[in-house]
């Protein structure tokens, strides 16, 4: 269940016009035809895009008024972004680990032959 | 892009159009080190498997058409299998490679690292990873955020049921 919201809210997001929207709505409510109204498209291809955005939970309509305006649930697309975060945070630590193996091969190379100033180190001797 | 210069800071971008998941980092480092630390089996087991987790290798034979299998296990006693082939090996400059989890055997991944030198001793690497479709890539983006970020999942529980 959590998996498939995720992927919803992943995949609603994959879309430059929503991503565009959801940009748009984090300023403050608007309507579909408001939200329409910059676009060279159909009131029915933004509509459908808001779909999109409301099944994902990223959205929601209100029900009270005429004008219905359409809500960004600010708090799902900050886990979005949390989520991504996160997965950054993990690429770093492993690449933390990867700065120390490379400090360690560079002591190394320090050892065995002292490094000429100025020149790439290139012991495979591949280089481009 | 990454402009800071006192700080090799990671840098994660999600694709629009096709399910790739772009990582660019740079390093200290110069570009043959950072190819060698990619490439040779021993280096690689030191860095790249997940924290907390132990990487053991079964085989990386890293050149073209070669193959590689490795394995990690936690204190749990959970492991985790993983393996691929290598389709291109182009030293300090690019490998390609191919990238599935057991767990999850219909899934693979293609993998591109472009390894670039930056003068002064320093490098920059940019891997592309290109899954089968969005649903796979976001999976696998969440699949980081597993250890520890279960109550994340559950946040979300909480609130879309409140939607």
């Amino acid at each position: 269940m959590a998996a498939d919201q995720l992927s919803r809210v992943f995949s609603a997001l994959s879309d430059p016009t929503r991503r565009d929207l959801v940009a748009r709505l984090a300023v403050g409510d608007a309507t579909v035809n408001e939200l329409a109204a910059p676009y060279d498209v159909t009131l029915q291809a933004v509509s459908k895009h808001l779909k999109v955005l409301e099944d994902a939970g990223l959205v929601t309509r209100t029900r009270d008024a005429q004008r219905r305006p359409c809500h960004l649930e600010a708090e799902v697309f900050d886990l979005m972004t949390k989520w991504i975060e996160r997965y950054r945070r993990e690429a770093e630590e492993r690449f933390t680990r990867l700065d120390a193996v490379l400090a360690e091969m560079r002591e190394q190379d320090g050892d065995d032959q002292p490094r000429k100033q100025g020149s790439s180190d290139d012991r495979t001797g591949a280089g481009r | 892009m990454n402009t800071s210069t006192t700080r090799n800071q990671t840098s994660i971008e999600l694709g629009d159009t096709v399910p790739t998941v772009t990582i660019t980092r740079e390093f200290d480092a110069p570009v043959a080190h950072l190819f060698r630390a990619w490439t040779e089996g021993d280096l690689v087991a030191r860095w790249l498997g997940p924290r907390s987790q132990t990487m053991h290798i079964e085989r990386y034979d890293c050149e073209t058409g070669g193959a590689w299998r490795w394995w990690s296990s936690g204190e749990d006693g959970v492991e985790h299998h993983f393996y691929g082939s290598f389709h291109d090996v182009r030293p300090n400059d690019r490998l390609v490679q191919t990238f599935t989890y057991e767990g999850f055997p219909d899934s693979v991944s293609l993998e591109t690292a472009t390894f670039e030198d930056l003068g002064d001793g320093r490098s920059r690497v940019v891997t592309v990873s290109l899954v089968d479709s969005f649903e796979d890539r976001d999976a696998f983006v969440a699949s980081g955020m597993e250890h520890g970020v279960v109550e994340g999942y559950e946040k979300l529980d909480e609130l879309l049921a409140t939607l």
